[in-house]
């Protein structure tokens, strides 16, 4: 029998997450720091809109590029947060969460061997979707002293006249690191100047504690360069509903929307109709939990330096990310002996690009009676590697 | 800060002080500050334990009771509440839009109890035209808390 499967697919790794997910899957008894999602429920009144779409017999597909009342909800929304005009019937499209709209917007770009720049850490999809497509990943591998924000030089010095297309995760998941406007305008500059193309993935947009979260397109010159990816996960707790969107020039949304027609048809309508409550009325809920992430974020950082270990401040998303390079120790052998010395689960920062090595993904997803159990252990955790090390460092 | 103080410490009043102000982001002199002001103002009114008598096996009633009066000539309902909410088995007294005029949360020991004390107490004041007394059966959520469920973690342990 001939190898059923596609080489380009096989030399994909599978995410190093999964080794993790699958020890902890055994391990019923372990507390976790390793979510990359909301500890909170969706918001009742948006659930309940979900419900009674349902009860009203609102069960078909809707039109492709989704429900006419929901883009028109997110125009309004881009307006209304990052004064951004776009237009509903040609600039938007609803699809199966962001990351249907990375894995199209790549697939509608790239011609085979154009390149795509990927900052890492970040998250795990841009890199195989890039892949998928027929590009090529280009990864920039970013620094903590920047903290992990992009710059416009490292930008300069990974663009060959191959480069078509920016990541730019900012927010960032794993880092929590955020860029602002200073940093967008550089970066504008060398987008324009050398042409390239941004795919921006905003879905952490509304969970920042420093300013209001600022998008690329809203720099000179980028609004028509840029696929802004924004969904309902993050801002709204909405992840199991998958629902997500891309706004950008029409003439990549229309080839998005083909795409997005002969493969999904169309994302949930259940989940569209929640979604349009979601942006009508869901302002206070996100800020009641934008409220909480930063208490526990403020917590964790000063857990963290309490101990003596080396972390930036994180701005955006809901997670920190430490360093551990003091203990001599990969992030990999770290994470799993602390998850089976003290029963906890992090992500180590290698799963999220080779220059995360050093550093672990913890997440402020949850209560803080939670995070202090965990950080209860995970200093014990440290100190017992430092005497094992004979370490004076830290307290 | 004192909007977000006074949300935290609504839902937990023993929190640490040294913790409120990592939280917080502030000194922890700030934060006690702040709190003797809201103490002073009267913002705070006091720093209550809420308990589900249910699970003590401590025999409770209570009850909300609907309380039509005669508002009385320059003194409005004020004074018929006052003469209400001095009983000390008066939970809560609030003036009410609509059908009726106070409505009071009630707590007692018995049936009986709760009973004499409208029969005996609330009716027979003279302002008091007709009363209506609504037993709680069951307390599904009381301050904001839901007391029957437990919050459960039901993500996947690790997610990208």
């Amino acid at each position: 029998m001939r190898n059923p499967l596609a080489e380009r697919v096989v030399d994909i790794p599978f995410s190093g997450i999964r080794k993790f997910f699958d020890i902890v899957s055994e391990m019923p008894e372990a507390i976790s720091l390793g979510v990359g999602e909301p500890d909170f429920d969706t918001p009742w009144h948006i659930r309940d809109e979900g419900i009674y779409s349902l009860e009203k017999g609102r069960t078909f597909y809707t039109s492709n590029s989704g429900l006419k009342e929901l883009r028109q909800e997110i125009a309004n929304y881009m307006k209304r947060r990052q004064n951004l005009e776009y237009d509903a019937m040609k600039e938007v499209l609803i699809t199966v969460g962001g990351s249907e709209a990375i894995d199209i917007g790549m697939r509608v770009m790239l011609n085979p061997g154009e390149e795509v720049l990927i900052p890492q850490p970040s998250y795990v999809s841009y890199e195989p979707c890039v892949t998928l497509a027929g590009g090529v990943p280009v990864i920039i591998d970013l620094k903590q002293e920047n903290e992990f924000r992009l710059t416009a030089q490292e930008l300069l010095d990974a663009i060959t006249e191959k480069t078509k297309i920016l990541v730019l995760p900012f927010p960032n998941n794993p880092t929590g690191a955020i860029l602002e406007e200073r940093d967008l305008q550089e970066i504008a500059k060398v987008c324009v100047e050398k042409d390239i193309f941004v795919m921006s993935d905003e879905i952490y947009a509304e969970l920042t504690y420093k300013e209001r979260h600022i998008s690329i397109a809203q720099m000179p010159g980028m609004k028509e360069r840029t696929i802004l990816i924004n969904g309902f996960s993050k801002a709204y707790a909405m992840t199991g509903w998958r629902l997500g969107y891309a706004c950008g020039p029409a003439a990549v949304i229309e080839q998005m929307l083909k795409v997005h027609q002969y493969a999904i048809m169309c994302a949930p309508t259940t989940s569209q109709y929640a979604a349009v409550e979601a942006l009508k009325n869901g302002d206070e809920d996100v800020r009641e939990m934008r409220e909480a992430y930063n208490q526990r974020r403020r917590y964790l950082v000063h857990a963290f330096r309490e101990m003596g270990l080396e972390c930036f401040e994180p701005f955006g998303a809901f997670y920190i990310f430490p360093s551990i390079q003091e203990f001599g120790m990969t992030s990999d052998e770290f994470a799993t002996r602390f998850l089976m010395e003290e029963k906890v689960a992090v992500v180590p920062g290698t799963a999220f690009g080779a220059c995360g090595e050093g550093f672990l993904r913890i997440s402020y997803a949850y209560s803080l009676e939670n995070l202090k159990v965990a950080i209860g252990r995970f200093q014990h955790f440290v100190e017992r590697l430092r005497k094992e090390k004979g370490s004076t460092k830290g307290q | 800060m004192r909007e977000q103080l006074l949300r935290i410490i609504e839902k937990n009043s023993r929190i640490d002080l040294k913790e409120l102000a990592v939280i917080l982001g502030v000194e922890e002199a700030a934060i006690i500050e702040e709190l003797q002001k809201c103490e002073a103002e009267g913002v705070i009114c006091g720093y209550h334990t809420m308990i589900d008598w249910d699970k003590v096996g401590v025999e409770k009633v209570s009850a909300l009771i609907e309380v039509r009066v005669t508002p009385q000539r320059g003194q409005g309902f004020d004074k018929i509440a006052e003469r209400i909410y001095k009983y000390p088995e008066v939970n809560a007294v609030y003036l009410i839009s609509g059908g009726y005029d106070l409505l009071v949360s009630l707590e007692g020991k018995t049936l009986r109890e709760v009973s004499a004390f409208v029969s005996d107490k609330l009716s027979t004041l003279e302002t008091v035209i007709s009363t209506a007394t609504h037993f709680i059966l069951k307390k599904y959520k009381d301050h904001g808390t839901i007391l029957e469920k437990k919050y459960e973690d039901t993500r996947e342990k690790v997610t990208p």
